[in-house]
């Protein structure tokens, strides 16, 4: 029998974005849940390494809200919902400092405001940071802050299922790991806090939890995902050994003065600069190397480009044979900085290579290559109130899209965890007044929700869940890469459907209680189903834009610069639609003008 | 570069439970979690493990590996000889649930029995100001995976059960000790560090520090310095004379 749970507002994940939509819904009144497939403090935010981006003008004065918005939209190439990058861009500096009133400690400048770090696509020094370990303090600062509220958490609970009737949300159906039981929460509000979809490739800085699961269960709830297409492979990713291929090396080496080079030793990324960036980036090593110190008379240097433009330009190198021995490119931080500094600023970096890699960085180049780290895509929201288009249901974080338009700048995550996340549980909250989520859930709804969930156990002899994974990892990787092509991805989408039938027929071995071979058949079918979105979008969308390179069609055209893709689920399967963008108002439509000159 | 490595791994769950042998494919650079990944994929599918990041930054895959507590994502193969059989056992002091996953909720429940933070107002102009030097103490100590290796190896709790009730562990003695360094707290943590988290049973033998992945002092930049805070404030005669006329609290 299922485990019956009753509240206002149930946040199904616990990262940045979930944590923080608690907190808002919580303080709004609401009873509030928070459902997490892993331990409270071990999401993927952890991983986030750099900094928070907000423009408190703690270095720079100069640096306002308007700027973070152009940078942000560019850094799209402004397919982002200009409403969303206005109201993050605003609100991320009251959002930083919130988390001190709740103990978090940033780094300070020498006036003991929080000091602020440059990262690719910004205009000016405005990554709040810790060391490199800023998304451990804001993961612990918002657990902390959570717990410290007594806000229920349900740790190592996996949401199967989102529950609707006629009225829209009724609640959330799902699992508990440690013992296999069935529960339910029932509520009028339910945010997706779920993050994003990278364990459906193998080279990947994302940790198992990133099945897509928000993306999915939002589609089968009768929501829409809006341009999947655009996947966001990181530019440094470790290449060597090969069991830690994949794991994320932090923008900020870069932005502490580390520079890319190939096995000539050549600095290629000044080969690289887009016309687009041209105005703003150095052409020259001298203008590069002097703008650390001077971001007023010197341009930024191009391995700060957006994070799209430095990924296609290693990934050019290595196909060029101008690569490292382990087919990445070299980036290199010991030559540049002394090893104290390199200590001080990247002390996880450092760790991480010794640890990993047995490479002291303070004293070796880094072998890097682009590694699948963001999505994008996501759950269409409307800005201000973070609402999907289903009554009741609410996305925040990774899981949403819209945001970051066809590329995302670092450091704009963090912020956008914030920033979204409050408001999502503000309108969850507000929108659960005076509901119950519909009448009591029904014991028949309940129990084939069991059923299905339970299903990998009946069947005998089926495939194993590992398999079937580690084929669509193979897939997604090759065939809807950092590079693509209509064969190749049209040959993505035909493989899928065979993984899908695969799907259908695994069983599990074991019992019930904490068995990862069953709860990886359950994700499965969400890594597939996210999958086939991001590879029909990618097939749809002909032109190259950010995280989406086509190389049948290598330039961005006009006319799919004014168009999103919607999927949607209708009968079992994907329906994409083309939408207009929605239309910039000419105050702000104006901040890009003035700058083109 | 390929060679096949010999795992002993405990297999069961709070019924009981076993040690057994396995034969896995290890590969150059892998770690333990590589090869208890391996050992899932292809023989033991419901091998039950706990870890998300493998990179050492989300302290979710902590076990103890040759009997000694440590991060099966920090753990490399090339550390062992290849013919050396490697046994990994869960975390001995918290309660099995299955296989290499044991249930850590003593350590959530220190964690929400611990007086949160309680900061100053900011300044007039919305900021909080606070010095570098004056924020790296704390930073230390918020460098905290929660792998919670040291509660595991404390011998206060590790063979005592009992003292799980009065005790909450290096991780959470070391968090008072965070709270009190913290530039902007305003709450007195000494009494509740005393009384309510048994801060006087550490005996500062610093296993805690030493199974430390981050590296943290445990021991001697957060523990003791707490213990001489707290006997400071035991024994200031002002207190101890505050308390006799009952303007103070008892220390």
């Amino acid at each position: 029998m299922t485990e019956r749970h009753f509240y206002d507002v149930v946040v199904i994940g616990a990262g940045g974005a979930g944590l923080r939509a608690a907190i808002e819904a919580h303080e709004s009144g609401a009873r509030t849940a928070v459902v997490c497939k892993s331990l409270l403090g071990k999401a993927h935010t952890v991983m986030a390494e750099g900094g928070i981006a907000a423009s408190m003008g703690n270095v720079y004065p100069e640096d306002n809200w308007k700027v973070h918005f152009r940078d942000t939209m560019r850094g799209g190439k402004m397919l982002n919902h200009w409403r969303m990058a206005q109201l993050h861009a605003q609100e991320a500096p009251d959002r930083v400092r919130e988390l001190e009133d709740w103990g978090a400690l940033f780094d300070r400048t020498p006036a003991g405001l929080i000091s602020q770090r440059d990262f690719g696509g910004h205009r000016f020094a405005r990554l709040a940071h810790v060391g490199d370990r800023t998304g451990l303090e804001l993961i612990r600062t918002l657990q902390q802050r959570v717990v410290q509220l007594g806000i229920d958490v349900f740790m190592e609970c996996t949401v199967t299922k989102l529950l609707t009737d006629d009225t829209g949300i009724t609640g959330a159906f799902g699992y508990r790991r440690q013992d296999g039981e069935f529960l339910s929460w029932q509520a009028p509000s339910v945010v997706l806090a779920t993050g994003g979809i990278g364990k459906s490739y193998v080279v990947t800085s994302n940790s198992w939890e990133y099945t897509g699961d928000g993306h999915s269960l939002a589609l089968q709830a009768g929501a829409t995902l809006v341009n999947m297409e655009f996947v966001q492979f990181h530019p440094t990713g470790m290449v060597w050994p090969i069991s830690v291929k994949g794991i994320l090396i932090t923008e900020s080496v870069r932005g502490e003065g580390g520079v890319l080079k190939n096995s000539d030793g050549k600095r290629f990324m000044f080969d690289y600069i887009p016309p687009y960036f041209a105005s703003e980036t150095a052409d020259t090593e001298e203008e590069a190397d002097r703008w650390y110190d001077d971001h007023t008379n010197n341009r930024r240097p191009p391995e700060l480009l957006p994070r799209d433009e430095v990924a296609r330009a290693i990934n050019s190198e290595v196909k060029a044979g101008r690569g490292s021995p382990h087919g990445g490119v070299f980036l290199d931080i010991a030559s540049r900085r002394s090893a104290a500094d390199i200590m001080k600023r990247l002390p996880s970096m450092y760790h991480q290579f010794k640890e990993l890699a047995e490479v002291d960085i303070t004293k070796e180049p880094m072998e890097v290559g682009p590694t699948c780290h963001y999505v994008m895509g996501g759950v269409e929201v409307d800005p201000d109130t973070a609402a999907a288009r289903i009554r009741g249901l609410y996305a925040a974080g990774e899981v949403a899209g819209g945001m970051h338009g066809s590329n995302r700048l670092g450091g704009n995550s963090l912020s956008d965890l914030l920033v979204f996340g409050r408001r999502a549980g503000g309108s969850a909250a507000e929108y659960a007044k005076g509901k119950s989520g519909g009448g009591r859930l029904s014991d028949e709804v309940l129990a084939e929700a069991e059923e299905h969930a339970l299903a990998p156990f009946s069947r005998r002899g089926g495939e194993n869940p590992y398999t079937v994974h580690r084929d669509l990892q193979e897939t997604m990787n090759e065939l809807v890469g950092i590079i693509r092509t209509a064969p190749e991805v049209q040959q993505a989408l035909d493989k899928i459907e065979a993984l899908k039938v695969r799907a259908t027929a695994l069983s599990v071995e074991g019992e019930r209680p904490y068995n990862p071979g069953w709860h990886l058949s359950l994700d499965l079918p969400n890594m597939l189903r996210v999958s086939e979105c991001i590879a029909r979008a990618a097939l749809e969308r002909e032109e190259s834009r950010g995280g989406h390179t086509r190389d049948d069609f290598p330039t961005p055209t006009a006319e799919w610069g004014g168009l999103n893709l919607i999927c949607s689920e209708q009968d079992g399967s994907i329906a994409l639609t083309r939408q207009a963008l929605p239309q910039m108002p000419d105050d702000l439509a104006e901040l890009f003008e003035e700058k083109k000159q | 570069m390929t060679y096949d490595g010999k795992l002993r791994v405990w297999r069961g769950d709070e019924t009981g439970g076993e040690l057994r042998d396995y034969t896995v494919q290890v590969n150059e650079g892998e770690v333990v979690l590589d090869v208890i990944h391996r050992l899932q994929a292809t023989q033991a599918g419901d091998l039950a493990v706990r870890w998300n990041c493998k990179a050492g930054k989300c302290g979710s895959c902590s076990a103890e590996i040759n009997g000694k507590p440590r991060l099966m994502c920090l753990t490399r193969m090339g550390t062992f000889a290849e013919d050396e059989v490697v046994t990994i056992t869960p975390m001995r002091t918290f309660p099995v649930i299955r296989d290499l996953v044991t249930d850590v909720s003593y350590n959530y429940e220190k964690a929400a029995a611990l007086p949160g933070f309680e900061p100053r107002p900011r300044d007039a102009d919305g900021q909080h100001r606070m010095q570098q030097i004056d924020v790296e103490r704390s930073q230390e100590f918020r460098k905290c995976i929660e792998c919670f290796l040291c509660q595991d190896v404390c011998h206060v709790v590790r063979d005592h059960e009992d003292n799980k009730k009065v005790y909450a562990g290096p991780r959470f003695l070391m968090r008072l000790a965070e709270l009190d360094m913290h530039p902007l707290d305003t709450f007195d943590r000494r009494k509740v560090a005393q009384d309510n988290m048994g801060l006087g049973m550490c005996n500062i033998t610093k296993c805690c520090s030493e199974v430390c992945p981050e590296g943290i002092h445990i021991t001697d930049n957060a523990l003791i310095p707490m213990k001489e805070r707290v006997v400071d404030r035991k024994y200031d005669p002002l207190t101890w004379l505050g308390a006799k006329i009952g303007r103070r609290p008892h220390p």
